[in-house]
């Protein structure tokens, strides 16, 4: 071992250093806390100031008042954010690691101007821009109202084609292709039997971001989805609108909504911080 | 799908029989562009024709579900003249500010804290992380309530201090601070974890150097860390533009009803909420709401250039 002289100090975490992190995460966590606190409270608490830092025995109330709530249609919401995310997820992955394939590994007359294609459009917000045409479009279809409306146009993730392309010209060496071609394996073999292991890791990441991106989704299902038959996230916006004073249940709703999201965090946290942190240095 | 994962990875059996010299050569020259069809099938349905169709309604007097009739450019002639649709451009800029600048920067001093010899590593970036892991809607729920007049945690907080409560709703100012805040509280984090992944490729040799010539730390932050992580600053800044200019869910939620007009006076619409009501809310103006449209891209374009002008001389080359 050697100990390196002189040893650079700027490495070291300083009382100021823990200090900063401490506030930071303090006031990360605070809204958070505050959030499932009030889910168990009465509304005669939620009027209190300071705001109660304990939990109180209400919980159970808030949730059965939550889903007779009719109005709302929340369970209705959660199912169908749950079907529309886990749909939304297992098609981005798959486009995307079949299109990273291409562009990484096959040479194919104009895949540049199709990679840069994606690139450019990565930085147009199509969802905002588009919103009418999309709707006509949904109104043409007979989808307004239905869950096809808002999976589709969310199947267009430029994001999941970039990072499988990064993660595929990364993860896969390109003799290891070569050498499977000159055993006789065909494209789509080549991409069930070496490029999908080596991609595992990538699109697990993947998976994760689209889920938390599309269980987040608001503006367009606003638009395109009827009150009875809404995503979670319209459910608390409607519960919101008719129901805005009656604070534990809102607060309820919204904390049962964040609830699989941190599932997810708790479960696959250090994957999801591995993940970001290889996509900024690869981006 | 899934089973396919299952099957063993190493090596493509030999003892395949080689496929027919037609199809190898469809499945060299053919099979690429097939594998990625599926995307720009859904690209070109999806977001390539409501793009150019959104132009092509633009230049239209039309109105959702009904006539339409030619109107060159009189919708944007009409926009430029709006004084509502100025007001929807104000107030976006006016969150974007000060949901973007104290962003970066604490994202900044949060990345380099992290970048430091710690115990429990994961443990604090899982922390930072957390606001981002809480959906748009319910930020914006939680920090309403916090905003709340009467029993808001703020006012209770300034209350302390001797300041009178503050009816955040009610003032450009005040609504612009809620809703800017949203916005800091649920990105920073994430910001200063990519800004830390950029500042963990920064060779330690350099900041060896650095410090046998006696530069102090500050320095060595100024001089090294801010000048090698201008390309990942450009990047984040642009994602915050556009994240930005496009914001939408928290003035709706905060104002509650969702109506799309921002407060009793317009005081934070943005302009997405502005094109959702022209188009959705009350006068189903698809025309002008399309116009609309375009002119936030070009407010964007703006925007963009703006930003990497800035950025670019952020601890710049002096």
């Amino acid at each position: 071992m050697i100990t390196r002289q002189p040893v650079n100090r700027l490495w070291d975490a300083g009382a100021l250093t823990k200090v900063v992190l401490t506030v930071a995460l303090l006031l990360s966590a605070y809204p958070v806390y505050y959030m499932f606190i009030m889910a168990t409270r009465t509304n005669d608490d939620a009027l209190d100031t300071p705001p109660p830092m304990l939990p109180g025995g209400n919980l159970g109330e808030n949730v059965e008042r939550l889903l007779s709530t009719e109005d709302a249609y929340f369970l209705t919401g959660l199912v169908n954010s749950a079907i529309v995310a886990t749909t939304v997820t297992v098609s981005v992955v798959l486009i995307s690691t079949l299109a990273g394939f291409a562009f990484a590994k096959l040479r194919f007359r104009g895949s540049k101007i199709l990679l840069g294609t994606i690139l450019v459009t990565m930085m147009v917000p199509l969802q905002q821009m588009g919103i009418v045409p999309l709707y006509e479009l949904m109104v043409t279809l007979g989808w307004t109202g239905k869950l096809q409306a808002v999976i589709l146009p969310f199947l267009v993730n430029g994001f999941g084609v970039f990072m499988m392309t990064q993660y595929a010209s990364q993860a896969v060496p390109d003799e290891l292709v070569e050498a499977a071609r000159v055993d006789g394996a065909s494209t789509l073999g080549i991409y069930r039997r070496v490029i999908l292991p080596a991609l595992r890791p990538g699109m697990a990441v993947l998976a994760l971001l689209v889920f938390m991106q599309t269980w987040n989704e608001f503006m367009w299902p606003l638009i395109v989805l009827l009150p009875e038959n809404p995503v979670v996230q319209t459910s608390i916006a409607a519960l919101n609108q008719a129901h805005g004073t009656d604070y534990v249940m809102l607060f309820t709703g919204t904390a049962a909504s964040v609830l699989p999201l941190f599932v997810v965090f708790v479960l696959f946290g250090r994957q999801i911080v591995g993940g970001l942190m290889e996509g900024a240095v690869k981006a | 799908m899934t089973l396919q994962l299952a099957t063993p990875p190493r090596h493509a059996s030999p003892k395949r029989a080689r496929p027919g010299r037609r199809m190898s050569r469809f499945d060299l020259r053919g099979m690429p562009y097939l594998l990625v069809s599926p995307y720009f099938l859904l690209f070109a349905v999806f977001g390539i024709f409501p793009l150019l169709y959104t132009f092509w309604l633009s230049l239209y007097d039309a109105e959702l579900a009904g006539d339409r009739e030619f109107a060159g450019l009189s919708n944007y002639a009409k926009l430029i003249v709006d004084a509502d649709f100025w007001n929807a451009v104000f107030n976006t800029v006016g969150i974007f500010v000060p949901a973007t600048v104290p962003q970066i920067i604490l994202a900044l001093l949060l990345a380099n804290a992290l970048n430091k010899r710690l115990r429990g590593r994961l443990f604090w970036r899982l922390g930072v992380l957390l606001p981002m892991v809480t959906s748009v809607v319910a930020v914006a729920v939680v920090f309403s309530q916090l905003y709340s007049r009467d029993y808001g945690l703020f006012n209770w907080i300034l209350g302390l201090v001797g300041i009178e409560p503050i009816a955040w709703q009610n003032e450009k100012w005040s609504s612009w601070i809620a809703i800017a805040t949203m916005v800091d509280w649920r990105w920073t984090g994430y910001n200063a974890i990519i800004l830390l992944a950029a500042m963990q490729t920064i060779p330690k040799d350099l900041y060896e150097a650095a410090a046998i010539d006696g530069a102090s730390p500050r320095r060595q932050f100024w001089q090294i860390t801010l000048p090698m992580l201008r390309p990942t600053i450009v990047f984040v800044v642009f994602i915050s533009t556009i994240g930005g200019l496009t914001l939408f869910t928290e003035p709706v939620m905060f104002e509650g009803e969702q109506i799309m007009t921002g407060g009793t006076t317009g005081q934070y619409q943005t302009v997405a909420m502005f094109i959702v009501e022209q188009a959705f809310r009350g006068s189903f103006q698809i025309g002008y709401a399309s116009a609309a449209a375009w002119l936030l891209f070009v407010l964007i374009l703006f925007g963009t250039m703006i930003n990497y002008w800035f950025t670019r001389r952020i601890g710049g080359a002096r």
